[in-house]
């Protein structure tokens, strides 16, 4: 019961930073040089139908009503038309959101998998090779510009080594793509049954995939060594070494579990680093996401698709931070006795 | 009465630099990254933006160690003559907002209340935002003009400036050294200015060294995708896009060097960073 109580508390702590997010998305469309009623109109426009656009967008009234019709088309999911493509921002957002999530997705996993097991095995063998290696992986990796990494894969991979599939987009034209059901090749294509579309989108994503987690590899490493260093030298680790535990069980039961809790805290920062860094990566690779709809975007000064992609990207951000700190009251025993 | 003599600063730098070899590589790469912006233009071999139709897209040779690009310009001019740039937007947007951050931390632990409501909230509010998007966000609504990239770093880079100094400035406010200069007269004014922000100071620069990088990495990102720096000019991040195009053709030279060039560039300030925190706030080393 206490649980669920503070799981609500959480919940409505978003709610300021969501406030945040959408006063500081309104304001930026604001700050647009010039006159985007003129911009709208066109460049063959007069004085007279530039009025009646800045009077049809509603821009000649005070900035409180235009926020609050602002706030009333958000919540009826209107996010404007985009200029590029002629159709509504939040459709082409919608269409395209599941091939970033398949990507980040994986590359996450992908990360964390590799990450986790070095930052643990550094701090078990301090100043053995396998901690000078997670040193030097953890520098490196916050050196690696990411587009220039997934450049090199490229290079390596498709161009010498002729492994990878060519770096353009989910799929090679030669397949058709599965039937959606989630959005994710991969997943789709098994539940269609077909394995050979399925191994094709896999070995498609694998190259982004492993660039993006290159780059958050990093501080994953370097927050699962130093936690599970603080977990190794406390008092509790020592009693229960002293006990005669098993050696697995006091490193998994006690050590492991209780390094998780700060490693999935700072998982937020990381989520920061990886929805930016997944622009650059899907630029790379051609990648059909949000990030490249974004790119294409500012690239066209389609002003209301930028802004609509900054918007569900610092949603999609402020729910990924929520569910950290969900996950985190749910495991932290600690809270169990204060709450 | 007798005092110990305290080893000069040179004394002390000799020193730190025996102990830390992986320091001073980092202080040579930072010397000649100084040099190259500093320089750039008169050690460069070629004119970054004279394009030679009879050579172009050469692989690395005697007269053009690091190639030519698609426009027969040479590579390593290019690159050379991109350090200054680069560094530029990143040591000004830092700089900035380390200033602008440090100004508003001290307000905020310095007299808490509305201050530290209102900073506390604006930082809150640029944090909601996965940073780079948020970057991209500002550029495009701001202009797609260099300074605006400057500008967009440094505000993304705000929270952390004012979060360090929003903390010293805290701990700090009720200390004898503040109440002593309080009493003996001095204006508010001057007890921040003059007492309170030179303490502030160091854990500001391990701060503002840590950035550096990462700031480094942004604006490049930045002009990779098409913002702020426009196309003749030489910029790694632009370089690394246009060589993009010729990777997998196997035309590498274009884009691995200034690539190259940018990640030694961040992997010495990291490195820089790193040892200048274990040298001043060693409690943080990790």
């Amino acid at each position: 019961m206490d649980k669920l109580k503070l799981l609500a508390r959480r919940l409505l702590q978003a709610l300021p930073s969501l406030a945040a997010i959408v006063i500081i998305t309104f304001l930026l469309t604001r700050l647009l040089p010039g006159d985007p009623a003129a911009y709208f109109a066109g460049d063959a426009a007069d004085a007279e139908s530039i009025a009646q656009v800045r009077a049809e967008l509603g821009l000649d009234r005070p900035l409180v009503v235009q926020f609050f019709v602002y706030l009333g088309d958000l919540l009826r999911g209107d996010l404007g038309t985009s200029l590029n493509t002629g159709r509504p921002v939040l459709a082409e957002i919608a269409n395209r959101l599941p091939a970033s999530l398949e990507l980040t997705g994986v590359a996450l996993l992908l990360a964390l998998g590799v990450a986790v097991p070095l930052g643990v095995l550094a701090a078990l063998y301090q100043d053995r090779w396998v901690d000078h290696l997670c040193r030097v992986v953890v520098t490196a990796g916050v050196s690696l510009p990411t587009f220039f990494t997934g450049l090199l894969l490229i290079y390596i991979f498709y161009y010498i080594l002729g492994w990878a599939p060519s770096p353009l987009g989910r799929l090679d034209f030669l397949y058709i793509p599965p039937a959606t059901v989630t959005g994710f090749y991969t997943v789709d294509a098994l539940l269609a049954g077909d394995l050979e579309i399925a191994w094709a989108a896999f070995t498609q994503l694998l190259l982004p995939a492993i660039t993006l987690g290159l780059f958050v590899l990093a501080p994953i490493a370097r927050m699962t060594r130093a936690a599970m260093l603080a977990a190794l030298s406390s008092d509790y680790i020592r009693t229960a070494r002293a006990y005669g535990l098993h050696r697995a069980t006091v490193l998994i039961t006690y050590a492991f579990r209780n390094a998780l809790l700060p490693v999935l805290t700072t998982l937020g920062m990381v989520f920061s680093f990886m929805l930016g860094a997944n622009v650059l990566v899907e630029r790379v690779f051609s990648w059909p996401g949000i990030g490249s709809f974004a790119v294409e975007a500012l690239v066209a000064s389609d002003y209301a698709a930028v802004q609509g992609f900054v918007l569900v990207m610092a949603i999609l951000f402020v729910v990924l931070n929520l569910m950290i700190d969900l996950v985190y009251t749910l495991i932290d025993p600690r809270i169990r006795v204060e709450g | 009465m007798t005092t110990i003599a305290a080893p000069s600063l040179t004394q002390h730098g000799l020193y730190i630099l025996r102990e830390n070899p992986v320091t001073a590589v980092a202080f040579g790469l930072f010397a000649l990254l100084v040099f190259f912006a500093v320089a750039g233009p008169w050690i460069a071999p070629y004119d970054p933006l004279l394009s030679n139709a009879a050579r172009i897209l050469e692989p690395p040779s005697l007269d053009h160690w690091f190639g030519t690009d698609q426009l027969g310009r040479d590579v390593l001019s290019r690159v050379i003559v991109a350090t200054r740039l680069d560094l530029g937007i990143a040591v000004t947007a830092v700089l900035l907002s380390c200033g602008v951050g440090a100004v508003l931390g001290c307000l905020a632990g310095f007299y808490g209340g509305w201050w530290d409501v209102l900073i506390g909230r604006l930082t809150d509010a640029i944090m909601a935002f996965p940073l780079f998007v948020l970057a991209m966000g500002i550029v495009a609504a701001a202009g797609n003009t260099v300074e605006n990239i400057v500008y967009a770093t440094a505000i993304i880079n705000l929270p952390f400036y004012a979060r360090v100094a929003r903390a010293e400035a805290n701990v700090r406010r009720d200390s004898g050294f503040v109440e002593a200069a309080r009493v003996s007269g001095n204006s508010e004014f001057s007890l921040i200015a003059r007492h309170l922000f030179p303490n502030l100071l160091p854990p500001l620069v391990v701060q503002l060294s840590l950035n550096m990088g990462w700031a480094i990495l942004n604006a490049a990102g930045l002009s990779f995708i098409g913002l702020g720096v426009r196309p003749p000019t030489p910029e790694w991040g632009i370089m690394v896009a246009e060589g993009a195009t010729y990777i997998v053709s196997g035309e590498w030279w274009l884009a691995l060097f200034p690539g190259t060039a940018l990640m030694l560039a961040v992997f010495c300030f990291n490195l820089l960073g790193d040892g200048l925190r274990d040298l001043i706030d060693p409690s943080r080393r990790t």
